[in-house]
């Protein structure tokens, strides 16, 4: 196979850079593997190590600062054969250091080579995460008082399979590269060499040095031998092609009851987080959509998982429902202090033909309504039935859902254990005496 | 007929996956998480892929990278994220990705409530790139349009090689609702148009034609993309003449075309004194104040719904207020979109009625602002 190289666009680096010897080891590496102009993607990033791409006729891909990795793995997850050679600087590491670590853990199969020249090229010199404390760059002292970070090692202990270290100046970077491009899998190449626009200008460097001081660091040679596995991609193929469609998958569902009632009913489900709020109102539409009614459903809740408010609105109507907001409910499921605090409004709007179905002793905002007051403690039901349990007391008063609409709409919802647990409520909330003595406030 | 009970996050997912989107990533946020739930539910299973980026840079980036090997590709986030996105969405614009981004937006500003809904961000999606240079925004208002709307938003994004927004709401991507799947309106899907014969240029065009044909990296034909301002030949240019022909193309293949895409709904009112505009969730809202204002005698209203915010669909502004006096602008922030609407019909006729303060506008607020002004 013939080089890679761009024969229209020569090379554009500083007299000296290091650079230009890492763009031939690349194009040796390509040739030694055989790779012709499509079987191969060059990914780079901002810095003089962007320049890479142009100097390649091969796929080339140019993106935004320290991103050229995450730009590389919807390349190689769309195109699997593609061998996909990315070209950071130190200055990309510090940047997208977050997208260094994660390629490190996902292991999908590319190539980063890393051109640390210990400084920004291409901004005038400034330290980068790689700069030694000593040296002097354009950033005045403030490199004095941070710590370069070793990238090998980094990526070693981020999970990186393959981690090689070498300076720009070895003759056998070209076949570590063949050996970094080759490997199925990611590989990090850390090659260190002198950038002579600023860096070497400033401070005295030269290739021996640069060994000298690679000699103080822990060597890398390729294989990180506790970090072997398979590759993300083919593992993704292989889990994904074994996986069963999916479960979740949207449902229609046709009515096959009548109409309980004819009017539009708000309905406010008021709990704490934990209470299954949400899932009380799921199954209450499901309910009501068994019987012929249209729905929405919007929960309310705060960020906090299991503390907090837990609120559930729905309106069910035989006809379509535009606005979705309930200001005015026709009935309120009040099972927890924290969202009738949320909710304290609704009460006073409630008419007087409006029901508040309320665990016993929770303290209630003045209301008009008609109050339905339900001892479920006394009942022994737990915090995590009373939801259910209380749909199943409207049921049996068959407004707004009928008990067969009720475990209808069970039945779509839940299956197997959740199911009978499901069922097995209902009837022991048939057993609660009801209706209650009605109370108003 | 069978009746569908969805989110609008779920909703977007069906669309995307029936106009042929087959890579999807994103980053964990609320309200836009149940999207990436309801990828996981889809592509996999259909040989698509998902992946979970580390932050929303990846997300997006990978995005990018896949587009560009040829997938229909999506992502999806809310204002936060949109925040990170910024400087993709620049590159999207200028190296002619197609991409569908779906900022199912929370009340703000900065990480805001993350459980409340608004529309603080139309502004932010229409400005929030380096260069200026303008992108597509759609704004669905409820589950059927989250459908619809994501099919003509992947249409767009690969027809004009651009990144195209869908501007949805807590309000709507969270919010459940019946609907019969049979009678969504579902576009034809159509791809990008691809190369065929001759030399490749990856940024030429041909003459009286403003989108470059496409051809994916990885095929046969090597292929250049380049964030930089860049020639017909994808490398980067200084050259005045091309930079400013080459800006002047991204421009003139959004904006001279809305006229294709002005997406709306016009409940007209003869005699109507007031013309009510509004997008997003808010369009219920107003659609329920239209019938009420309507049952006091003398005082009918129309009511425009815009479902395309971006380019502004000017023309179609400017034929629904004929004969109108006044016009009622109704959003859910502090009032952005109503800049438009003064800058295309002047300011003195445009008054405006918004809050932001995480609930919905209800239609008895809007039936009052069009009574009582």
């Amino acid at each position: 196979m013939a080089s890679l190289l761009n024969a229209a666009r020569p090379p554009a680096f500083c007299p000296g850079c290091a650079h230009e010897r890492s763009l031939h080891a690349l194009d040796r590496a390509f040739e030694t593997l055989a790779l012709g102009p499509d079987e191969v993607a060059v990914v780079s990033d901002i810095g003089c190590s962007g320049l890479f791409d142009t100097f390649f006729a091969a796929h080339t891909f140019h993106g935004l600062h320290g991103r050229a990795l995450t730009y590389a793995a919807g390349i190689k997850m769309a195109q699997p054969q593609l061998k996909v050679v990315v070209t950071m600087g130190d200055g990309g590491i510090g940047i997208g250091g977050a997208h260094l670590l994660a390629a490190c853990r996902r292991n999908l199969d590319l190539t980063l080579l890393v051109l640390n020249n210990f400084n920004f090229g291409m901004t005038g010199g400034q330290c980068s995460c790689t700069t030694p404390p000593q040296a002097v760059v354009a950033s005045g002292f403030l490199n004095a008082l941070e710590q370069p970070i070793d990238i090998c090692s980094v990526a070693a202990a981020a999970g990186a399979p393959f981690v090689g270290r070498a300076s720009a100046y070895q003759p056998e970077l070209a076949r570590l590269l063949s050996e970094a491009i080759g490997y199925e899998g990611f590989a990090v190449v850390d090659i260190w060499g002198l950038c002579t626009g600023h860096y070497s200008r400033r401070n005295r460097l030269t290739p021996d040095e640069i060994e000298r001081d690679m000699a103080t660091l822990p060597t890398f040679t390729g294989l990180v031998a506790r970090n072997q596995r398979s590759e993300y991609g083919a593992r993704y193929r292989r889990v994904r092609d074994a996986s069963a469609a999916g479960d979740g998958e949207e449902y229609e569902m046709a009515a096959i009851f009548p109409l309980p009632v004819k009017d539009r009913r708000e309905i406010a489900l008021l709990g704490a987080a934990g209470d299954r709020i949400n899932s009380a109102g799921s199954l209450l539409a499901h309910a009501a959509i068994l019987g012929g009614m249209q729905a929405t459903q919007k929960n309310d809740y705060d960020i906090t998982v299991m503390r907090g408010p837990s609120v559930s609105e729905l309106i069910l109507s035989p006809e379509p429902i535009g606005y979705t907001g309930v200001e005015r409910p026709d009935l309120v499921v009040a099972l927890a202090p924290e969202g009738v605090r949320r909710k304290a409004e609704l009460f006073a709007k409630m008419a007087p033909t409006g029901r508040v179905l309320c665990e016993k002793g929770l303290v209630l905002p003045a209301t008009a309504a008609r109050l339905l007051e339900v001892d479920f403690k006394r009942h022994g039901f737990r915090r995590t039935e009373r939801a259910l349990a209380a749909l199943v007391l409207l049921a049996r008063g068959g407004d707004p859902i009928t008990l067969a609409m009720l475990e209808g709409g069970l039945r779509r919802i839940s299956r197997g254990e959740i199911l009978d647990a499901g069922l097995d409520l209902i009837e022991r909330a048939k057993a609660v005496p009801w209706p209650p003595r009605e109370s108003q406030q | 007929m069978g009746l569908l009970f969805i989110d609008g996050n779920q909703a977007v997912a069906m669309g995307a996956v029936h106009a042929g989107c087959r890579f999807f990533s994103a980053y964990p946020i609320t309200p836009a998480s149940g999207l990436l739930a309801a990828m996981l539910e889809r592509l996999p299973a259909m040989g698509g892929i998902v992946l979970q980026g580390e932050d929303e840079i990846a997300a997006i980036g990978s995005c990018l990278g896949a587009s560009m090997a040829g997938m229909k590709a999506m992502t999806a986030t809310s204002g936060p994220g949109i925040s990170l996105y910024s400087e993709n969405i620049s590159f999207a614009i200028g190296g002619e990705i197609p991409l569908v981004i779906v900022d199912v937006m929370r009340q703000g500003p900065s990480t805001g409530a993350a459980t409340l809904g608004a529309d603080g961000d139309v502004q932010f999606l229409r400005w929030g790139c380096s260069g200026g240079l303008p992108v597509i925004v759609l704004a669905p208002g409820d589950v059927r349009d989250c459908f619809t709307l994501t099919v003509h938003a992947f249409n767009l994004a690969e027809r004009l090689r651009c990144p195209v927004f869908l501007a949805s709401n807590k309000e709507i991507g969270m919010t459940r609702e019946t609907v019969a799947f049979e009678s969504i309106d579902k576009p034809s899907v159509s791809g990008r148009k691809h190369h065929q014969g001759g030399p490749f240029l990856p940024f030429g065009v041909k003459e009286g034609e403003e989108v470059p044909a496409f051809l994916p990296i990885g095929g046969p034909v090597p292929v250049r993309q380049t964030s930089s301002t860049h020639g017909a030949d994808g490398f980067i240019t200084t050259d005045p003449k091309q930079i400013q022909a080459g800006v002047d193309r991204l421009q003139r293949k959004i904006e001279s075309h809305v006229a294709d895409f002005m997406f709306h709904e016009f409940e007209k009112r003869e005699g109507a004194g007031t013309l009510i505009v509004t997008y997003g969730v808010t369009a219920r809202a107003a659609k329920v104040a239209g019938s009420m204002v309507l049952r006091d005698p003398g005082k009918p209203v129309s009511v425009l719904v815009l479902k395309t915010l971006w380019p502004v669909p000017e023309q179609l502004l400017l034929q629904a207020v004929e004969g109108v006096e006044r016009v009622l602008m109704v959003e859910m922030n502090l009032g952005q979109y109503v800049h438009e609407l003064r800058r295309v019909l002047g300011r003195e006729r445009v008054h405006f009625l918004g809050k932001m303060d995480g609930r919905l506008i209800s239609p008895g607020e809007i039936a009052k602002a069009v009574v009582h002004g």
